[in-house]
Order: C-alpha cells, then sequence, then structure tokens
C-alpha cells in the first residue's frame, strides 16, 4: 500500500497504550531494568524506556523465544503417544518503541523461518504482531546500520514508524494494511501531516563504513583464510551473548524433559558460538576451534543467508558488540573484512 | 607503560615467549586482550586503571597455545588463577611467564609457581569492599528473601554462559550443563535451568574462585553472579582452611576427605 503521513501530538502518546489495553492487545515495549532494557509487558507509557538508545536483548524473543514448548507427549508400556502444541496460541500484541534495525530483523527472521513448510510456531506469533518503531535521533560507535543497507529511519519491518519532529510532534508513517488498522484506534488523535517534512533531519547521522556487497563478495571468497578468522576471533571466548542478543540470529536446538510418564520437547535458543553447536556423536568436533566458530558467524550472514536467503543477516545494530565480554566488535571486523584482497 | 614495552619487547626479541597477552584499546572507551607477537605490536599495549580483564583464562585456550610460549601481563586475580589451575594440573611450572605491573610503574616478573606464592602472602587477596557490603546485605536477608533475590536475578539469564566462558575456572572440556544423555541439569533457560544452573556453577566454584568477577563482568544481562561464588569463599576457609589460588599444590578441599572434616554444614 501507498504510506500515509501523519502528525500525532507527543502529549497523546499515553492514550495511545490506553486505547491498545482497552482493545485487548498487550503492549511489548523496552523497559529498564538496572543496567539492561528489556522488551516486556507495559501498563502506561510511563513504564517504556523510549529514550534508549536499544534495549540490551533485541526484539526476536516476541516471536521466537528462547525457550518454546512444541510437542508433548505421554509414555507407557505400550509405546509413545505425540500430543501435538497448538502453534496459534498468541494474542494479537502491538510492539512499540524498537528500533528500526528490530523491526528490519524480523525480515531475516521470516526468511529463515518462513522457508517451506513454514515454522508455524515462529509465523504464527510473527503474524499477531503489530510493530510500531520509533526512528533514531540518536546513534553510537557500535551502529553501522547505514553499511548494511538499513537506517536511523528505515521502515522495513514497521507496520508504522513515529519519527520525532521538534519538542511536541510525532511524524507517522503508516506503512502496511496491518499499521493502517492499528492508526484506526488512535484516529481521532492523528492530523493530515503538512507536505514537505523531511524526517531525515531528525534522525541520527550513521555514517556508512563499510560496503556491505564486498564484505558479501570477500566473506565468500575467505572460508579458507585462516589466519583472518584466527586474527580475528583470539580473544573470542566462545560464549552465546552475542548470537543471543542478536536479531536475525536464528539457530536453536531441541531438548527432551521428561520423567517416567511424560515430557516436552522444548526448542531453545543455540549459538554457533559454542563448541559443543557442531560435536558428533562420534566426538568428531568439525569445528575445532573458536576461529572456525568465528568464521562461521561471519559466513552464515553474509555468505550464506545472501546465497540462500537473498537476505545479509545483520541489521547493523551493534548488540553483539555491546554485549560482548571481551569486547568482538563487529563492525570493525567486518570493515577489515572488506577490505581484504 | 614505556616499562613495559621494553620489557615484553625484550622477551619476544630474545624469544623467552613467542606471544604475550596484555591489554590493548578496545571499542569506544573499552580496552581489550590483545596478543603481541612481535616487537612492532608492543606498542599496542597499554596500562591503565581499566585494565581489569582476568587475562589468564586464554592462558588454557588452545588457539593461543598453539603461538608458543605464553607471557601474560597477571593481575592478583590472574595469578592466583595460575596457581589454581596448576594446583588442577592445568599449566605446568614455568610453562606460563607472568609480568605484574606493581602501583609504582615497575614490574615483577614471576618465572615459576613458587615465587608467585611468595608474592601473594604479602598481597592484598580479598575481594573489595564494596563487594564485602554487597554480601553482608545477602546474608541479612532471610533464607526466603535471598531465595527470591537470586531467583529475581536468574529471570533475567539467557543461558549464553558467558559467565562460564568468562571464567578461568570453568574449562571443562564438557560441562555438567552440556551432558543431555541423561541430563543432569535443565539445558532450557527457564526458571529451573537457570536456577540449577547457577546453583550448579556455584558449587563447582566453591572453594575454587579466585574473585576476581569475571562472571559478573562478562554477563550482558547485568546479574551479580560474582556474589553468590564469592559467598562460598568464607565457609570454605572457615570449614577447611582452604583459599584459593594461593597454592600451587593445594588440595582442593571439597574432593578430599579427612576423618576430622567438619560435617556443620550437613542440614
Amino acid at each position: 500500500m501507498e504510506k500515509e503521513l501523519k502528525i500525532l501530538k507527543y502529549s497523546d502518546l499515553s492514550k495511545l497504550i490506553e486505547r491498545f489495553h482497552a482493545k485487548g492487545f498487550p503492549v511489548l515495549a523496552p523497559v529498564r531494568k538496572g543496567k539492561v532494557v528489556e522488551i516486556e509487558l507495559v501498563e502506561s507509557l510511563g513504564d517504556i524506556a523510549l529514550d534508549v538508545l536499544l534495549s540490551t536483548q533485541s526484539a526476536k524473543k516476541t516471536a521466537f523465544p528462547k525457550v518454546e514448548k512444541v510437542l508433548k507427549y505421554t509414555l507407557a508400556k505400550s509405546g509413545v503417544t505425540q500430543h501435538p502444541v497448538d502453534p496459534d496460541t498468541a494474542r494479537e500484541t502491538i510492539l512499540f518503541g524498537v528500533r528500526p534495525c528490530d523491526a528490519s530483523g524480523f525480515k531475516s527472521l521470516d526468511a529463515i523461518f518462513g522457508e517451506a513448510p513454514g515454522d508455524q510456531f515462529y509465523l504464527k506469533k510473527k503474524e499477531k504482531t503489530a510493530i510500531i518503531s520509533f526512528s533514531c535521533p540518536e546513534a553510537d560507535e557500535y551502529c553501522f546500520c547505514t553499511s548494511v543497507g538499513g537506517g536511523p529511519g528505515n521502515t522495513a519491518g514497521s507496520d508504522l514508524q513515529f519519527t520525532g519532529i521538534g519538542k511536541d510532534e510525532i511524524f507517522v508513517e503508516i506503512l502496511t494494511e496491518k499499521g493502517k488498522q492499528i492508526a484506526a484506534i488512535f484516529a481521532d488523535l492523528l492530523s493530515d501531516s503538512p507536505a514537505g517534512i523531511d524526517k531525515t533531519k531528525f534522525l541520527a547521522d550513521v555514517k556508512v563504513v563499510f560496503d556491505s556487497d564486498k564484505v558479501v563478495e570477500n566473506t565468500s571468497a575467505s572460508f579458507n583464510n585462516a589466519a583472518l578468522w584466527l586474527e580475528q576471533s583470539l580473544r573470542c571466548i566462545g560464549c552465546g551473548a552475542c548470537a543471543f542478543v542478536c536479531p536475525t540470529c536464528a539457530c536453536f536446538d531441541f531438548q527432551d524433559e521428561q520423567n517416567t510418564k511424560q515430557g516436552v520437547r522444548l526448542r531453545l535458543w543455540d549459538s554457533c558460538g559454542f563448541s559443543l553447536f557442531t560435536l558428533h556423536t562420534s566426538g568428531h568436533n568439525p569445528r575445532e576451534v573458536q576461529s572456525q566458530r568465528w568464521r562461521q558467524r561471519i559466513m552464515h550472514k553474509f555468505s550464506y543467508m545472501p546465497q540462500q536467503l537473498h537476505v545479509v543477516g545483520c541489521e547493523g545494530c551493534g548488540r553483539c558488540s555491546r554485549a560482548c565480554p571481551v569486547d568482538m566488535n563487529i563492525k570493525e571486523h567486518l570493515t577489515a573484512i572488506a577490505q581484504v584482497g | 607503560m614505556s616499562e613495559l614495552i621494553k620489557k615484553v619487547t625484550q622477551l619476544l626479541n630474545d624469544k623467552t615467549v613467542d606471544v604475550f597477552i596484555g591489554y590493548g584499546k578496545g571499542s569506544a572507551d573499552r580496552i581489550r586482550a590483545i596478543f603481541v607477537r612481535s616487537a612492532e605490536q608492543t606498542e599496542k599495549l597499554v596500562l591503565n586503571s581499566a585494565c581489569t580483564q582476568n587475562l589468564a583464562g586464554y592462558i588454557l585456550k588452545q588457539e593461543v597455545k598453539h603461538l608458543g610460549k605464553i607471557g601474560v601481563l597477571a593481575n592478583v586475580a590472574a595469578l592466583r588463577s595460575m596457581l589454581q589451575l596448576a594446583s588442577e594440573f592445568q599449566v605446568k611450572d614455568g610453562e606460563v611467564l607472568a609480568l605484574f605491573a606493581n602501583p609504582d610503574g615497575t614490574l615483577t616478573e614471576f618465572i615459576d609457581f613458587h615465587s608467585i606464592e611468595v608474592f601473594l602472602t604479602t598481597t592484598d587477596t580479598g575481594i573489595t569492599s564494596d563487594e564485602q557490603e554487597r554480601i553482608a546485605q545477602l546474608e541479612a536477608l532471610t533464607v526466603s528473601e535471598r531465595w527470591n533475590f537470586w531467583n529475581k536475578e536468574f529471570e533475567k539469564c539467557i543461558k549464553c554462559y558467558a559467565c562460564r566462558a568468562a571464567c578461568p575456572m570453568c574449562y571443562c572440556h564438557r560441562c555438567t550443563t552440556d551432558v543431555n544423555q541423561p541430563q543432569w541439569i535443565p539445558v532450557a533457560s527457564h526458571e529451573r535451568g537457570n536456577l540449577d544452573y547457577h546453583l550448579m556453577r556455584a558449587m563447582h566454584l566453591a572453594g575454587r574462585c579466585v574473585n576476581c568477577g569475571e562472571c559478573a563482568s562478562a554477563c550482558p544481562m547485568d546479574i551479580p553472579l560474582n556474589l553468590l561464588t564469592y559467598q562460598l569463599i568464607s565457609p570454605i576457609k572457615t570449614g577447611f582452611g582452604a583459599t584459593a589460588g594461593m597454592k600451587a599444590d593445594a588440595v582442593y578441599a571439597l574432593s578430599t576427605y579427612k576423618p576430622d572434616d567438619k560435617e556443620n554444614f550437613i542440614i
């Protein structure tokens, strides 16, 4: 659909949350919890940390939670009986106040989980999530969205996008049919936008630091460049912090939890940074050392995903770099990869 | 600083070490571990109050070991890590050269465990007063209040295992939590799985933790995990007279039995 442009008063923002609740829509938004910012259910606008750069974790958990029950079963002498879990139990939910990189991160997840036959546990939840993103008035040195095709005002993946223009007003972009339905809930609070509003004036200046195509090209050609991967990852300690805060990392593991009578099968986040990730039953591990696991992380995002799913698996949010205990900075490492050869 | 560069240059030039693990400039105002392998690279070394990471964890990393003989800039926690790792047969005497930066800018060089042991007898190895205060606050709580405190903290856990990866004492190739046939610890990051994991880890570090605090500083979800293992330092000391990382030939309190061991911890 053609996008619609409106103006909303800041002072009316709290009414939006009230109306969403009145309509029965839970609202998920960034909430400050000490030093971390979590995306959680909120009661009112006052709960929401709209001034933070980014939540600590990405918004992916709203459709791809860290632990998810996918099957139940009972055990008897006669055998195992499976009891399917309905993937379609989520309510229509509004994801509010997240950043453009969170919204666009779902495009990678959509590509991964949307591959036939389609992962219903993800797809149903995603389908029922409406995303109201807030463009970024500020960025920090870890941000590099503009180098991977995004930007502080990128609307990809958002149903509505809000941009603060001056102290009192918000520039509202209605981007999708779903966004139109959500905007109808507060249509009386919207006025038509005067022509010629340039929202880019109100956005952070995020410099392009590398050519994404060059990174894709060089990554694909660097599989056997062991020295490159080793040099970049010597300090990597092999935890999963980067993968778990990433808006596009989608790897998972299955674990059964059971007693003598019944059990559940759980889907859990997993990370290619863990040595266990590729450990074979035989004891052989094809990714024996951390540099090979680091290579996998970069190859997956910048070689395999572009080839197979036609998306780059990185939004340039920089969460992995901020969360890394040993300062693995992906922006810096991708810049170095762009300069290889 | 210049002292350090001079010393590391000399160590590399005369091939005493092949790689020196030190601190370098990181992103923004951060400091990161760097692996200096040539005299030219020594200029990247940085030494300031932000250089707090316990670098001893890297001396066991396979790819670092492959670079050759290791030298490391060791703070007190790293020196203690080395002794504790020695007592657990993870590092041999003379295998790693450690440099300690004294507050006056001079360096102390340790080529064997004995010299580290002697040095530590006159060095403050305790936890900071801030940490002591936080532990006292926790200990002042009732059991159920403390239970609630930790459960609330563990709610944030996403089981990225940054705490485990950052801990120099968590070197097991296959952690208990990774063993799933049978499953000892629920692998999932749900309430029970998080609780069991952190309690298991704390118990496995009881009497082994050298209070470097890497677990807490590594945690992306800001869980004060160090308080959990720090709380176990004093019971092990008073109960068994043992302090981690002070002697290279120490016998681990919780893996030995003496007929006169106190049993007052049994509820």
